[in-house]
């Protein structure tokens, strides 16, 4: 999925992430309940420190929002025209108008010169809306559940660990020095790829699926991406179409929909790195020779 | 030392003019520029800058999220989204400004084991130590109430618990912790009405706790600094100028600390923050955990770790309430824990206990993590009742320095007045 090299010190968090998750996932219980599992830490190439977005991927995962999670989930707080922008799927803006037009749900604006409240297709300014006016409808039309807007749904998840001190804490030591934020990807990722049969003797309620990653296994939405992938790409879009891409791809989507400035903000984080490091050095220069008028 | 002779000299007509009315310029070159600090600072002893630059960047990112921040209930959420999303920049100053509470909070508390190493809370030194549990409480109640700005689930649910906790006075006075709980809310839950007055207070303490800096400053540059000896300036060799040395350091411990707060800026935004508060607040759905900000968790551990709501709320604040009572309760004949070698290791005990209190606050309250929370507060509040007390009584301290001249060069060189005093370098540091 990432066509980023595995650093050593990455690697290292891995396992060590692993091995706090084993041990807890070792106390979970067996036989009859559900064990909500945890995710695995995925490479994503807008992770750690050094990442970015890769453009070819974030079309792709548009293409997939759009042909299934749409029909259900709205992504309100994106607009059309962010499709546009530098640091994102940075689409054509004529095609992104022509895509706004067709876009199934409509804009009600109003109140017109006859008082009237109507619906027009989006333009670019306006917000990409899913499918249902209001939460009641979406209850009513999904069996009581309700399909979340997806605009911050990646910040909105996370991982958590159940490790004992000794390994939390030089795991969380090690998230920041690499820069690790990337658990809201995780969660969406391995959520996606996460159905699979009840265990023997698990009580599934009506209408509920079954999945791994799902706090309580008994989730609402169905299985969207079947095992052979759910949508066609085109020839030269990067890759192949299969669940674990479409799942992968549509990720970073939304990791883009809910950080928008993620390429902005890391580039400058490396300015800033090396405008501090520097200053600091000769700081620390200027002080060592004022310093050296006095013993201390 | 505020009563060191002044040196100011105004070298204009118009320099002149205003030190006969105004005399700003000597005030600023007597306290901040020629004001004698020990010579033996150490690193720890930035944290002062630091938390001044902490206060002044919190306060100017504030106000500019304040022009695009919407008080309500129905707005708040998605004006900070509007902010990160289609300001200008926004995505920087809000983060600067998430941020900033925390690496305020690690400098404090920094501040604070530095000062209870060094025994800075130890006469003359009251009324600054005082000031600063108060500049404290006002911080942790500026932080709570624009955590709940945001108004996610979590500032929701964190702003319903942490009021709730008033409640629990009921057991004194039946009504009154009821009447207080609604009286903060105004009304009865908490709503968009709560938020608009978290929102009217989070914007003026920050101004409350400016006000208290500068008294916290006017303390400290009457009694002086105290330094790693813990012993007062007595001659002119013990202590250099603010500018250029004090300053040359500070400026150094201030460019590595921002290395960090960047680092959390832009490349952690969301690392110390909880990922429900990206969920708009919901009064219908309790998130499955609560849990405070990490700045909070040791508070939080010692709240839960007493069985009996009234009674946590009580330990609560006297764990903080306590800290202004330590220049008392500490009679060594020594300040510095450099000098004691018994207290030097439960002083680490004490570090160790909050620590081991803030990892605690973040689990749930149940089994072992209870029993373990209970022995740290136990430890906690026997630090300062029993040990401080009754070690400082029996302990017998290392022999100190006679001055900080001699803890810095060595009693011989100090006595023969030779190599290095830095009484020149102090007279003209600007020639050399």
């Amino acid at each position: 999925m990432s066509k980023n090299f595995k650093a050593p010190l990455r690697q290292a968090v891995v396992a060590l992430a692993a091995l706090g998750l084993a041990s807890s996932a070792a106390v979970a219980a067996g036989g009859g309940h559900g064990e909500t599992h945890h995710p695995e830490r995925q490479n994503w190439s807008y992770g750690g420190i050094a990442g970015q977005y890769d453009k070819n991927q974030l079309r792709r995962g548009f293409q997939v929002f759009k042909e299934v999670c749409a029909s259900c989930h709205g992504l309100k707080r994106v607009k059309f025209r962010n499709l546009v922008q530098p640091g994102g799927p940075e689409f054509d803006e004529e095609a992104v108008k022509a895509l706004a037009a067709d876009w199934p749900n409509q804009i009600v604006d109003g109140p017109n010169d006859e008082g009237e409240m109507f619906e027009r297709p989006p333009l670019l300014p306006d917000p990409i809306l899913g499918p249902f006016k209001n939460d009641k409808e979406a209850r009513a039309a999904q069996n009581g559940a309700l399909p979340p807007d997806l605009s911050l749904i990646t910040r909105a998840r996370g991982l958590h660990t159940d490790a004992p001190w000794y390994i939390h804490i030089p795991l969380m030591l090690s998230d920041v020095a690499t820069g690790y934020s990337e658990g809201g990807s995780d969660y969406m990722y391995a959520l996606m790829i996460g159905y699979t049969d009840p265990p023997e003797g698990f009580e599934l309620s009506e209408g509920m699926n079954y999945n791994k990653y799902f706090a309580g296994n008994q989730i609402a939405m169905i299985q969207p991406i079947p095992e052979e992938g759910a949508v066609e790409y085109q020839e030269n879009a990067g890759a192949k179409t299969s669940m674990k891409q479409n799942a992968a791809d549509v990720t970073a989507f939304l990791a883009w929909a809910a950080d928008p400035t993620l390429n902005e903000r890391k580039q400058l984080g490396w300015t800033a790195m090396l405008y501090l490091l520097i200053t600091t050095l000769l700081l620390w220069l200027a002080k060592k020779r004022i310093w050296a008028r006095v013993k201390h | 030392m505020s009563n060191h002779e002044s040196t100011f000299e105004a070298k204009s007509a118009t320099a002149k003019w205003w030190d006969e009315r105004l005399p700003l310029p000597r005030l600023m070159h007597d306290q901040f520029i020629d004001f004698p600090t020990p010579r033996n600072l150490n690193y720890w002893w930035t944290f002062g800058g630091i938390l001044t630059f902490c206060l002044v960047a919190q306060i100017v990112t504030g106000i500019v999220l304040a022009m695009h921040y919407q008080p309500s209930a129905a707005e708040a959420f998605n004006s900070v989204d509007h902010i990160r999303r289609d300001v200008n920049y926004g995505w920087l100053i809000q983060s600067m400004h998430a941020v900033g509470a925390s690496m305020f909070f690690i400098a404090v508390y920094i501040h604070i084991f530095r000062g209870l190493y060094y025994g800075s809370y130890r006469a003359p030194r009251e009324i600054l130590w005082i000031l600063g549990v108060f500049i404290f409480l006002a911080m942790m109640a500026t932080a709570f109430m624009g955590y709940a700005l945001p108004w996610g689930q979590m500032s929701f649910w964190g702003v319903t618990v942490i009021t709730n906790l008033f409640s629990s006075l009921d057991q004194v006075i039946p009504g009154l912790g009821t009447a207080i709980v609604e009286w903060l809310w105004g009304g009865y839950a908490v709503t968009g009405t709560t938020l608009n007055r978290f929102f009217s207070l989070h914007y003026l303490l920050p101004f409350v706790i400016f006000g208290l800096v500068i008294l916290h400053i006017w303390a400290l540059h009457v009694a002086g600094q105290n330094n790693p000896t813990g012993i007062e300036i007595k001659t002119k060799s013990d202590s250099v100028p603010m500018y250029p040395y004090a300053v040359a350091k500070d400026a150094v411990g201030m460019f590595a600390f921002l290395i960090i707060f960047v680092w959390f800026v832009l490349f952690l935004p969301d690392y110390l923050g909880h990922a429900d508060n990206f969920i708009e607040a919901d009064p219908l759905v309790t998130p499955p955990h609560i849990v405070p900000e990490w700045y909070f968790l040791p508070f939080y551990a010692i709240l839960r770790a007493i069985p009996d709501k009234l009674g946590g709320v009580i330990a609560m604040f006297a764990s903080i309430a306590i800290l202004a009572f330590i220049p008392w309760l500490d009679r060594s004949p020594v300040r510095s824990t450099k000098y004691r070698p018994i207290y030097k290791w439960f002083f680490w005990l004490f570090v160790i206990s909050c620590l081991a209190l803030g990892y605690l606050g973040s689990k749930p309250a149940e089994g072992v993590y209870v029993f373990w929370a209970r022995v740290f507060t136990l430890y906690y509040f026997a630090h300062f009742l029993i040990v401080m007390p009754v070690l400082s009584s029996i302990e017998t301290p290392n022999k100190t320095p006679g001055s900080i001249t001699e803890a810095v060069l060595g009693k011989d060189d100090a006595s023969s007045g030779s190599g290095g005093t830095p009484a020149g370098a102090a007279a003209a540091p600007e020639n050399r």
